[in-house]
């Protein structure tokens, strides 16, 4: 069976090294057929979503999101089954230099790649993918083993910029501010927290209140055996899950109590509701 | 008001702990003066037996040392001398004289069995208060210099520890890895597209580079030449950077000559980049542009360094509050209260950090 050209798509803020990259990668791979370079982590999403290329070179450090992020945001909203499923992309991450990352890569599958970018590394690199789309048709690269390298990743200290693994002070009281008052809210009355743009919504049986906290400090504050990540924009209360569901697009839900709503889990954190 | 009377209050505080080892010393030392003292007078008065002035000079020394001495931890020190400050220093001394002259004429008397004060002995009486008097001036004198002397020691290694780390912290934050291997990375395009474009690109590097090790050393330069290594970092970041980054910089001809810090300004730059251009997709502009101003006490130098990026991060990260402490310490050791940073955020958007200080004509 003839496979059709691999495409890939390349995520780099600077121009010079996006340009670099793509000449590098003609020479090592001529068959390869790049079909689009953005410069930011939300474009990089967004095109990644529309072209379904099966690799991916992300920059880690890029205006708007990192290149990291980008690649969380994308493992949770690429469609996994259905019709127009296709497998996740074999990632590659490229960056300057930062110890941590080398480091975390360094036990990872996933490649990485170092700036500026050598030949005779890339060609190693090429090697690997060439391998990994070669043994499988359709050329599955596993999304769960993705998933986790990237958990893995995002707890690596230093990897993400303004994450620290460390959790600081147990947040009790919670200010939220409505209008003209500060309502204190007990943290052992909420169920869960949120991301909306800029906002953080924090959610008790009752009641809704609005903060302006990223919900990334939020986490270092809260207890992680009390709180879990659902989604990259979602922390609930582990004893107020009720039921996780699963719909005929295989994404799980899960239900709380005392809250009416369906809270999505990602792909990223499934693995917390695999039944013993 | 309220400040004055607690310094009073803080002036009764026994700022420092008493070193036992340090004050044997101090006793042995002043014995040891007494000693001399004793021998002193008895080579003008071969006469008199030795063991008599010694007897004296030594109860009247030990005395007045022991009440100075020991007194001054009643007191706040000055941290320059460890001597108290203000008026006590000027009063601890003098009554442990009087105090020590007149307990040290009973306790010797009382040790030699006979009086000084027996009348007609006011030549003696001139005498021993003329050398008393003389002989605690020389070993206050003595220990007040040796104090002062060791504090100076100890703060300039405190602050040669100190600059020498800043100095390192400034490297690490200059030759930060990030910056080096994406410019090195660029370079490498560069050299096979455009190698005349490259060879421009490394002589701003080095210049750059040889700036910022050499910022240490050399401690003024003209601010024409402030603003050409500003450019060739900027330069560098515009390559890097691309269409997402443009810059201005604004120099009068009447200020290309005055004397400013070396690379002051450079922090603020890589501040306006790092934190106000790079995280937007956009990208930006920088203007840096110097001025002048009216001030108090005469003209002042205006530098204003402006970025139409993100704005101020609610919580500055590391890098950035190092970045702004350290133009802030510099301007401070320079200027004192006269040099200050001012970083706004402007409604229009993005962040402006203004330096302003004395200006010093051009040498």
């Amino acid at each position: 069976m003839n496979q059709p050209a691999p495409r890939a798509l390349i995520a780099e803020d600077e121009p010079l090294l996006a340009a670099a990259l793509q000449q590098e990668l003609s020479r090592a791979w001529p068959g390869l057929q790049i079909v689009a370079t953005v410069g930011d982590g939300l474009s990089a999403v967004r095109q990644a979503l529309a072209l379904q290329p099966e690799l991916l070179f992300f920059d880690i450090r890029m205006p708007g999101q990192s290149g990291l992020d980008a690649a969380v945001e994308l493992a949770e909203d690429w469609p996994g089954t259905g019709p127009s499923a296709r497998p996740f992309p074999a990632l590659v991450f490229v960056t300057a230099y930062d110890q941590y990352a080398v480091q975390a890569f360094e036990a990872q599958a996933i490649d990485y790649l170092l700036k500026p970018i050598q030949p005779a590394r890339l060609q190693k690199t090429v090697q690997k993918l060439q391998q990994a789309l070669a043994n499988h048709a359709p050329y599955a690269i596993d999304l769960e083993a993705t998933m986790a390298q990237l958990r893995h990743l995002l707890a690596a200290p230093g990897v993400v910029p303004g994450s620290s693994a460390s959790s600081g002070a147990a947040l009790t009281l919670i200010p939220a501010s409505s209008g003209n008052r500060v309502h204190m809210v007990p943290v052992a009355e909420v169920l869960y927290f949120e991301a909306a743009d800029k906002y953080v919504r924090v959610l008790t049986a009752a009641r809704e209140f609005l903060i302006r906290t990223p919900l990334k400090e939020l986490i270092a504050q809260l207890d992680q055996r009390v709180f879990w990540q659902i989604h990259r924009s979602t922390l609930v209360r582990a004893d107020a899950i009720t039921t996780v569901t699963r719909d005929e697009a295989g994404k799980l839900h899960l239900e709380l109590t005392g809250r009416p709503e369906k809270l999505p889990v990602s792909r990223l954190y499934a693995h917390l509701f695999k039944a013993m | 008001m309220s400040a004055a009377l607690h310094d009073r209050d803080g002036a009764w505080r026994r700022a420092t702990p008493i070193d036992w080892l340090d004050k044997l010393r101090n006793l042995l030392r002043t014995m040891a003066f007494c000693l001399v003292i004793a021998a002193i007078q008895c080579a003008f008065q071969p006469d008199w037996p030795y063991d008599i002035p010694l007897r004296y000079s030594l109860a009247i020394g030990t005395l007045c040392w022991a009440l100075i001495d020991f007194g001054r931890h009643l007191f706040r020190p000055n941290p320059d001398t460890g001597w108290p400050a203000g008026i006590p220093g000027l009063v601890l001394p003098a009554l442990g004289i009087i105090l020590g002259y007149l307990g040290g004429n009973l306790l010797a008397a009382w040790w030699c069995g006979f009086s000084s004060w027996a009348p007609g002995g006011g030549a003696q009486l001139r005498i021993s208060i003329g050398i008393t008097l003389l002989a605690s001036f020389a070993v206050i004198y003595f220990f007040y210099s040796g104090s002062k002397h060791t504090r100076l020691h100890a703060r300039m290694d405190e602050a040669r520890g100190q600059a020498a780390e800043a100095q390192l912290r400034l490297l690490q934050t200059q030759l930060e890895p990030h910056m080096l291997f994406n410019t090195l990375a660029n370079l490498r395009m560069l050299i096979g597209t455009d190698p005349a474009r490259a060879q421009q690109m490394i002589d701003r590097m080095i210049d750059y580079l040889r700036a910022t090790l050499s910022a240490s050393r050399s401690t003024e330069h003209p601010l024409a030449t402030e603003f050409e290594r500003l450019r060739d970092y900027l330069e560098l970041m515009a390559m890097r950077m691309g269409p997402r980054m443009a810059y201005t910089l604004t120099l009068p001809e009447a200020l290309r000559a005055v004397p400013v810090p070396t690379l002051l300004l450079q922090p603020l730059v890589e501040n306006a980049i790092r934190h106000g251009l790079e995280p937007q997709v956009a990208g930006g502009r920088i203007s840096v542009r110097a001025g002048t101003r009216p001030g108090a006490h005469g003209p002042l130098l205006v530098i204003e360094v402006h970025d139409t990026g993100a704005g101020l991060p609610p919580a500055p990260p590391p890098g950035q509050r190092f970045g702004l402490s350290q133009v802030r310490e510099r301007l401070a050791s320079l200027h004192g209260s006269a040099g200050t940073l001012d970083v706004q955020t402007p409604s229009a958007g993005g962040t402006c950090a203004c330096v302003t200080f004395p200006l010093r004509p051009a040498p």
